[in-house]
């Protein structure tokens, strides 16, 4: 080998217009593992900052929300497997809001963090994957926030083994909001209109997953569409788990395992595609 | 030693104008036209158009850097040199060409990138130093050191919206100054803080050197460049004009833009001025050498067309800073002159002007009082500073910057 040769071998970075798009480039992000802890901890310390009740919004806004969709659905009668209403709205809210966390925040990537990443360079990945995971956090206390209703309505309900699928159902979730999010965040660095969409179509979605009303009461003709929703299954395990009554079969979740794959796959492609000049579009 | 960032004609450009509005239909047509193997419809209509909506912020830009050098880039605004930056830091990618690196990098292109203002100063050095390319083992390792440097110890736990800014400013430049990068990008963050923690700044970024680190400094304090750097890099419109010693190179970005500012040759039809008096010519020539700096004499040099006689003329100039601050008023003696040219000069002496960019304005008087005409901004030109030898390479402030005589006993 010539001296320009064995020089070459040695360069351990090279920076080229475009990068090979199937590079996901692991090894990098786990090489700043530390930085994403700092993120999620970062997130989770600021965000209750200088506010009189501190981390009890974790608690709040759950229970907010579930006491407007009982009231909700006790005027309207939905039936809900003979579940006490609000336990049933609730383990649906908890859920539901994980998915939709993570999807809104890791939407915003790109635009809420053009400031940082116009100055110095880190995976992009990191800022969603630290957002995934501190939504997480959020969650597990959210769980527990469930707990004394399950100790409380222990007559009506039966937990089950299918309480040790719950973080599988978390991982399906957390793959689908991050996927979704940083492709969503991509496409945003131009069509910002995405921005605004993305709120109220989460809420749309709301309804059409089976988070204030059971699936079971879906008629017969609409079930094949509803089907469709990856995220119908995962929700109703989640009930079946804590509460004993759901409406789901192994290929419906396998289905929606697949399609959370694939989400976050064409996700990150997309993501990967921009990162490296989107600076020069926002 | 060994080559250890190779830059390979890279060059970037800019899309120009609106980005992201009515893009999505072009978009559709666009993506259409590629997979149905067309020519791309909106290419081939708006030619012209999309030849004019770009910017060529770097043009072939081609240059290596050795293990422990101090490069310095120099070169006006809006020559590429953040631009250049940005692509060796990974921030944004060349549009072609490529850039080879043996050895960690890291960049401060800010100071405090990622500074949270509702977490402490502790929390923030372990977030700075992460987003920088640390791990927590190694901030941890240079915590102390950091506080100590940055002294800000006494608030470390208090949260940093409560620091004033020039606290704010050295705890996060503490960070960056103990990264152990191989290679270090800077980009003029000595433009912050108090003289005594520039000197620590300056300091810092010597021995980072000294260690065999290799550093990328850009930064317009061209005496901070001259005593830093082993090389310099002038970039002018994207592309690289010179490369070689600093101070040839620093001397040669001067002459370039002395000559640009400073003469001002008019044609008889189209001279500034009124019916009895034109303004033709307005020169600056520099007594010595090819450079315009503190140490240099200089002489303003006007020419005129007077329509009449005029027993008692003289002239008054007015010297500005660029930023509107009065410098003096120079009133010449009072002289006869006849219909015709005047030559008038005025001779400005070493060591009286601070550096900076001045202009000129100047009035034709008669009969020591009325005005013929003010010809206002005639022409602009800047001194460079030359500082030898010095520890310091701040702003010396002041309306101007005599040499004057010192006894000291």
């Amino acid at each position: 080998m010539t001296q320009e040769e064995i020089q070459h071998e040695e360069w351990t970075q090279i920076i080229e217009p475009t990068e090979g798009i199937f590079n996901f480039n692991l090894r990098e992000l786990w090489r700043y593992r530390d930085l994403i802890l700092l993120f999620v901890r970062r997130d989770f310390i600021a965000v209750y900052k200088q506010t009189i009740l501190g981390p009890l919004w974790h608690f709040l806004q759950p229970l907010f929300t579930t006491a407007v969709y009982t009231i909700f659905i006790s005027i309207v009668k939905v039936p809900t497997d003979e579940i006490p209403r609000i336990l049933f709205i609730l383990t649906g809210v908890v859920i539901w809001n994980y998915f939709s966390q993570c999807l809104v925040k890791t939407s915003n990537t790109f635009i809420g963090n053009a400031s940082i990443f116009g100055k110095v360079y880190f995976p992009r990945l990191v800022i969603p994957i630290a957002v995934v995971i501190s939504n997480l956090m959020s969650f597990c206390i959210q769980c527990l926030l469930i707990i004394p209703f399950l100790f409380f309505y222990r007559e009506n309900i039966h937990p089950n083994f299918y309480i040790l699928f719950i973080p599988f159902l978390i991982l399906i979730l957390a793959m689908m909001g991050l996927g979704l999010g940083v492709l969503v965040s991509s496409l945003t660095i131009k069509y910002r209109d995405l921005n605004y969409l993305i709120g109220f179509s989460v809420q749309l979605a709301m309804y059409a997953t089976p988070v204030i009303y059971p699936l079971s009461l879906i008629p017969g003709r609409f079930k094949s569409i509803a089907a469709l929703n990856p995220l119908s299954p995962v929700v109703e395990v989640f009930r079946y788990a804590l509460l004993g009554k759901g409406t789901f079969s192994i290929e419906t979740v396998l289905y929606s395992a697949v399609a959370a794959i694939l989400i976050l796959i064409i996700g990150v492609l997309m993501f990967r595609r921009v990162e490296n000049s989107f600076m020069d579009t926002v | 030693m060994g080559t250890v960032i190779r830059v390979e004609h890279v060059s970037k450009v800019y899309q120009l104008g609106k980005v992201g509005t009515g893009t999505l239909a072009s978009d559709i047509q666009r993506s259409f036209a590629r997979l149905t193997g067309k020519e791309d419809p909106l290419l081939r209509i708006g030619q012209k158009q999309s030849e004019d909506g770009i910017h060529i912020a770097l043009r072939d830009v081609s240059f290596n850097v050795t293990q422990g050098q101090v490069l310095g880039i120099i070169g006006k605004n809006g020559a590429g040199k953040s631009t250049l930056l940005k692509i060796v830091s990974r921030v944004t990618a060349p549009s072609t060409g490529k850039i080879k690196m043996r050895g960690r990098l890291a960049s401060l292109l800010e100071v405090g990138t990622g500074f949270h203002p509702e977490l402490s100063g502790r929390e923030n050095i372990f977030l700075n130093g992460a987003i920088l390319g640390m791990t927590k083992k190694e901030v941890a390792r240079k915590f102390d050191e950091i506080v100590e440097f940055s002294g800000v110890a006494k608030f470390i736990d208090t949260p940093v919206k409560r620091y004033s800014s020039g606290m704010y400013v050295r705890l996060a430049f503490a960070v960056a100054a103990h990264l152990e990068p191989e290679i270090l990008i800077v980009d003029e963050v000595l433009a912050v803080g108090d003289a005594d923690f520039q000197r620590k700044c300056l300091g810092k970024m010597k021995d980072v050197s000294s260690q065999g680190r290799t550093v990328l400094f850009v930064s317009h304090n061209m005496e901070a460049v001259k005593n830093l750097c082993q090389e310099v890099v002038l970039l002018e419109k994207g592309q690289v004009a010179e490369i070689g010693n600093p101070t040839a190179v620093i001397n040669s970005y001067f002459k370039r833009n002395t000559e640009y500012n400073s003469k001002v040759i008019f044609e008889e039809e189209n001279a500034p001025g009124n019916e009895i008096v034109k303004l033709r010519k307005a020169e600056l020539h520099i007594h010595e050498g090819e450079t315009l700096d503190i140490n240099q004499g200089f002489d303003l040099h006007f020419e005129f067309d007077l329509k009449n006689d005029y027993p008692e003329f003289n002239f008054s100039l007015n010297l500005f800073s660029i930023t509107g601050e009065h410098i003096f008023n120079t009133v010449s003696t009072v002289v006869s002159v006849n219909c015709g040219r005047v030559k008038g000069n005025c001779t400005i002496p070493s060591n009286l002007m601070n550096s900076g960019n001045y202009t000129v304005s100047i009035m034709a008087v008669s009969q020591r009082s009325i005005t013929l005409f003010y010809f206002q901004n005639v022409m602009n030109f800047e001194i460079f500073d030359n500082r030898e030898n010095e520890k310091w390479f701040g702003n010396i402030s002041g309306a101007v910057r005599p040499k004057l005589d010192w006894k000291i006993s």
